[in-house]
C-alpha cells in the first residue's frame, strides 16, 4: 500500500488516522505535521511530537468540483466530481480539509459529523478522505 | 498630510485574452502612466515591478524588465513577488522609498498574461510545496476554496446563490462602464443562476476568470508633484496595509490543507481580512464611515459580501441587505467595485492591486466616466495575497 504523501496519516488496527504535531511546550497543535519551530509567535518551543489527530469531527464547510483538476491532480477517466470537506477537528482546535469518499455535495451539510477513512488517487496512492460517520 | 506621498498619474492596458507577452501590457500601462503624470520615463528615479511568476526569467525579475523595455537609465530599481498583494507591496516599497527621502518620484508597474483555464503550480515534482500539493493529494482548485467560502456563509448567514448572483449583476453593470474591463456586458440574475456550476455552489459566472493585462501607477513626494502639477487636485496615498495574519488563523486559507490550531491560544480579535483593513484605516487615520468608495477582491461573487463586512461597511452577515438596498451599487452611499471588480476584469495577479488603486484615483480626480461618483473624498482597496499577505490601500483628497 503506498500512500501519496508519509507523515500524514496512517492505516493500522484503529484505522485511519491524520498525523500531526504537538509542541510539548505550549500544547499548539498542527497539521500538516510540523517540524523544527513552534507556529506560536509566543512559544519558543522546538520538541514538537507527533501526534495522532482526532478522527471525527463536523464540517466546517465543503465544496465539490464540476470540472477536473489541474495536474499534479490525476482525474479518473471518466471524470468524476471531487467531493472537498474543511472538517472542524473534535477538541483539536482546527479545520482539515480533504476529499470526500461516498458522499455528493448535495449529502453534505455544515455541522454534519464525519470520519476519517482513506482512499485512492486515481494512479493508486492512498490519501486520507472524510466518510459518513459510523 | 504634507510631506506625503501622492498618486501622480496612473496607467492601464486593456484586459482580455490577448495572448501577448506580459511586458508588452506592463510597457504600455508605464507609458500611459507617465503620460498621465506628465513626466518622462527619464525622470523616474525608482521602478518597482510586480512579479509573474508564469513568465519565466522575465517575470520574476520584473522591475528590471520593464526598465528595459523602457530604455535603461540607470534608475534605481526592485522587484517584488507576493502572489495577488504584489502591487500592493510594490507601492508599499515605492511609498516607503520616498517617505525615507530616497527619491522624489517612482514608477510601479505590473502586469501578467494568463494561461486558459484554472491557476495551476509551477510544474515538476515538488512535494514540499503546499501549493504544488493541494492540487496532488486532493485537487483543490482556487475556485474550491472560493465554494468552500459561499457554503460556510450560506450557512452562518443564509445567503442564497440569488444573492451571489445579484453580486455580479451589481458589478458588470459598473464594469459595462469600464472601458479597461475585459467584459462589457451586462448580466441578468438568470443568466448567473443559469451558467454551469464550476466549485458548488459557485457557478461559472461567479467566479473571475484569469485575464491579460496591466496596470501602472506614478508616486511622487507632496513637493515634486506640487512644482511638476501644481493646478491639479493631488490624490494621496494616506495608507498601505501589508500585514501578515495573527495566530492562530482560523479560517482555511488558499493554500493550506488546515488552520491553525486555537486549542492552546485563543483566536485572534480580529481575523485575517478584517485585520488588513483594520491596518490600513489605523494608518490613514479614518474609519469605514469615512470612505466615499471601496474596491475589493472579488474573487468569487459570495467573497465580495465577506469583504464588505471584512472593511467594516457593515456588520457580519449583513452585507446582502447593502447589496438588496442598493447601498453598495453606482449610484449607492458606497460603492464597491465600482471599476466592474474581479468578476469584470478577471485576475492578472500582479497587476490587480494596482488597477484597484488606478480605480481609486479616476474616482477622486473625478475622471471615471460613466462610473464616475459624486464627489468622492476617500477610497480603500483591499486584496489579499496567497501565503499570508495582506494588502490594503487608502487614498484621500
Ligand atoms: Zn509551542
Amino acid at each position: 500500500m503506498t500512500y501519496a504523501i508519509e507523515g500524514w496519516f496512517a492505516v493500522d488496527d484503529d484505522g485511519v488516522v491524520l498525523l500531526g504535531t504537538r509542541c510539548a511546550a505550549c500544547g499548539t497543535v498542527c497539521f500538516p505535521p510540523r517540524h523544527g519551530s513552534c507556529p506560536n509567535p509566543r512559544c519558543e518551543g522546538t520538541d514538537l511530537e507527533v501526534t495522532r489527530l482526532p478522527r471525527r469531527g463536523r464540517v466546517w464547510s465543503y465544496t465539490s468540483s464540476a470540472y477536473p483538476p489541474p495536474a499534479p491532480y490525476v482525474a479518473a477517466q471518466p471524470y468524476e466530481p471531487v467531493t472537498l470537506a474543511a472538517v472542524e477537528l473534535d477538541g483539536a482546535g482546527l479545520v482539515v480539509l480533504g476529499q470526500v469518499a461516498g458522499l455528493t455535495a448535495e449529502e453534505l451539510e455544515v455541522g454534519m459529523e464525519l470520519e476519517l477513512t482513506a482512499g485512492p488517487l486515481a494512479d493508486g496512492p492512498l490519501v486520507w478522505m472524510w466518510r459518513r460517520a459510523s | 498630510m504634507s510631506g506625503g506621498v501622492v498618486v501622480l498619474g496612473t496607467g492601464m492596458h486593456p484586459w482580455g485574452k490577448q495572448g501577448r507577452p506580459f511586458l508588452e501590457y506592463g510597457l504600455a500601462a508605464a507609458r500611459a502612466a507617465l503620460r498621465d503624470a506628465g513626466i518622462a520615463w527619464t525622470d523616474v528615479q525608482y521602478l518597482v515591478g510586480a512579479d509573474t511568476i508564469r513568465n519565466g526569467y522575465p517575470g520574476f525579475v520584473a522591475g528590471a524588465s520593464y526598465a528595459q523595455a523602457l530604455g535603461w537609465t540607470g534608475a534605481r530599481v526592485a522587484s517584488c513577488y507576493a502572489a495577488c498583494a504584489s502591487g500592493a507591496q510594490a507601492v508599499d516599497l515605492a511609498r516607503t522609498r520616498i517617505l525615507a527621502g530616497l527619491c522624489d518620484v517612482a514608477l510601479v508597474v505590473g502586469a501578467d498574461s494568463t494561461p486558459k483555464g484554472f491557476f495551476k503550480p509551477v510544474g515538476g515534482d515538488r512535494p514540499d510545496d503546499p501549493d504544488w500539493l493541494r492540487f496532488r493529494l486532493l485537487g483543490a482548485t482556487n475556485p474550491a476554496y472560493f465554494g468552500l467560502y459561499a457554503r460556510r456563509r450560506m450557512a452562518l448567514h443564509g445567503s442564497t446563490p440569488y444573492d451571489f448572483a445579484a453580486v455580479k449583476v451589481k458589478n458588470a453593470r459598473a464594469g459595462a462602464l469600464n472601458p479597461m474591463a475585459r467584459y462589457r456586458a451586462t448580466v441578468t440574475t438568470e443568466e448567473v443562476l443559469a451558467s454551469p456550476m464550476v466549485a458548488d455552489p459557485l457557478r461559472l459566472m461567479d467566479i473571475c476568470a484569469t485575464s491579460d493585462g496591466g496596470a501602472a501607477v506614478v508616486l511622487a513626494s507632496e513637493t515634486y508633484a506640487r512644482r511638476h502639477a501644481a493646478a491639479r487636485d493631488l490624490v494621496r496615498l494616506a495608507a498601505v496595509s501589508t500585514v501578515t495574519p495573527t495566530f492562530p488563523n482560523t479560517v482555511l486559507e488558499l493554500p493550506n490543507f488546515a488552520t491553525d490550531s486555537c486549542a492552546a491560544v485563543p483566536p485572534p480579535e480580529r481575523p485575517f481580512r478584517a485585520a488588513i483593513a483594520h491596518a490600513a484605516y489605523e494608518e490613514a487615520g479614518l474609519g469605514p464611515e469615512d470612505l466615499s468608495l471601496a474596491e475589493v477582491y472579488d474573487l468569487s461573487t459570495a467573497l465580495e459580501l465577506d469583504w464588505t463586512e471584512d472593511i467594516g461597511l457593515c456588520p457580519p452577515g449583513e452585507a446582502e441587505k447593502l447589496l438588496r438596498d442598493g447601498v453598495t451599487a453606482l449610484g449607492g452611499r458606497i460603492p464597491v467595485n465600482p471599476s466592474g471588480g474581479l468578476a469584470s476584469f478577471g485576475e492578472a495577479i500582479p497587476a490587480q492591486a494596482l488597477a484597484q488603486l488606478c480605480e481609486l484615483t479616476d474616482q477622486l480626480r473625478g475622471r471615471a466616466g460613466g462610473r464616475q461618483l459624486d464627489g468622492p473624498r476617500a477610497g480603500l482597496a483591499a486584496n489579499q495575497g496567497l501565503f499570508g499577505h495582506g494588502s490594503a490601500v487608502i487614498v484621500t483628497r
